[in-house]
């Protein structure tokens, strides 16, 4: 049964504005493959500025605003995918962006760490139920405190809800061989 | 002091006490932005009065690279440096969305987006 998190609507795949990334989190070491989240997000959010117009975003600046929101947030996905994704399933890994009348959904898919699942949970419940501004400002003055290298800013999730006004939500699942996956979809008004 | 990457270049400037950003810096985590860490905790010790930061040419960062500047502006403000000033630009997109909140942290600091 899966569980959800936040207003999670599932990814239409016929809908005709759609690109997807799909890759494999494995077939080449992460160092090599980090040089893609840019080319990535670059290119989704160039790809994606030829529509603008015609939602009702003619102006120059809020073109390049949008640009850059969909350029930060699809990289902080990509980075987020790459890092956290759960290398021992060998589940394929994607990132789908669709374009809807008054918003852009961005949707990954990955593996997650079976052992992992329940704090990242209780995580998402706090992020979606409290203060999201609070807990940012927070977590800065935390990670400025953090002595050891190497640890994660745990940052990227919380820029994205108060720096770009992003609705985030959540479906776990379990599938036949009991690897669980999560999809994340990451709502971006226009 | 300066830190050249493939995308990036940072430099201190003693004589104007001024931290310059240029590229795009999209580095994976804590280690990978350590030498960067490390200028700026250099500039941190050195305990200037007045310090500027230059992001007008900043074209992209990351959220690990946010930590990392605003760690600095922590550092900045508990070692009590009397002047801190922040340029940027209105012309890059993420500098209005993300820099508002360093005057959240450090109400005292000055933010300039031209």
């Amino acid at each position: 049964m899966p569980k959800i998190f936040g207003d999670f609507v599932e990814a239409e795949y016929a809908r005709q504005e759609c690109l997807i990334i799909h890759f494999s989190p494995t077939s080449i070491p992460l160092q090599q493959r980090w040089r893609n989240n840019g080319l990535s997000a670059d290119f989704l959010a160039e790809y994606w500025a030829t529509f603008l117009p015609a939602h009702n975003i003619p102006s120059q600046h809020k073109q390049r605003e949008v640009k850059g929101a969909i350029g930060y947030i699809a990289n902080e996905l990509l980075e987020n995918v790459m890092k956290f994704s759960y290398k021992p399933s060998d589940y394929p890994v994607s990132l789908g962006l669709y374009l809807y009348q008054n918003e852009f959904r961005f949707y990954t898919s990955n593996a997650v760490d079976p052992q992992g699942v329940e704090p990242f949970q209780a995580y998402i419940q706090k992020l979606l139920t409290g203060d999201a501004q609070e807990m940012y400002l927070q977590q800065l003055e935390v990670n400025a405190l953090e002595q050891k290298s190497g640890a994660g800013s745990h940052l990227g999730l919380l820029t994205m809800v108060n720096d770009y006004d992003a609705r985030l939500a959540w479906r776990f699942e379990a599938d036949q061989d009991s690897v669980i996956t999560m999809t994340m979809m990451t709502r971006l008004a226009l | 002091m300066e830190i050249k990457g493939q995308d990036y270049h940072v430099t201190y400037d003693l004589d104007t006490a001024t931290v310059i950003f240029r590229g795009t810096l999209r580095l994976r985590g804590a280690g990978e932005y350590a030498p960067i860490v490390q200028l700026l905790d250099d500039v941190v010790a050195s305990a200037p009065e007045t310090v500027t930061l230059n992001l007008g040419e900043l074209r992209f960062l990351n959220s690990s690279g946010i930590n990392v500047l605003f760690r600095f502006v922590i550092k900045m403000r508990e070692q009590g440096i009397s002047q801190l000033i922040v340029r940027g630009s209105t012309q890059i997109p993420w500098q209005s969305k993300s820099l508002k909140n360093l005057q959240r942290l450090m109400p005292a600091l000055q933010l300039v987006l031209d």
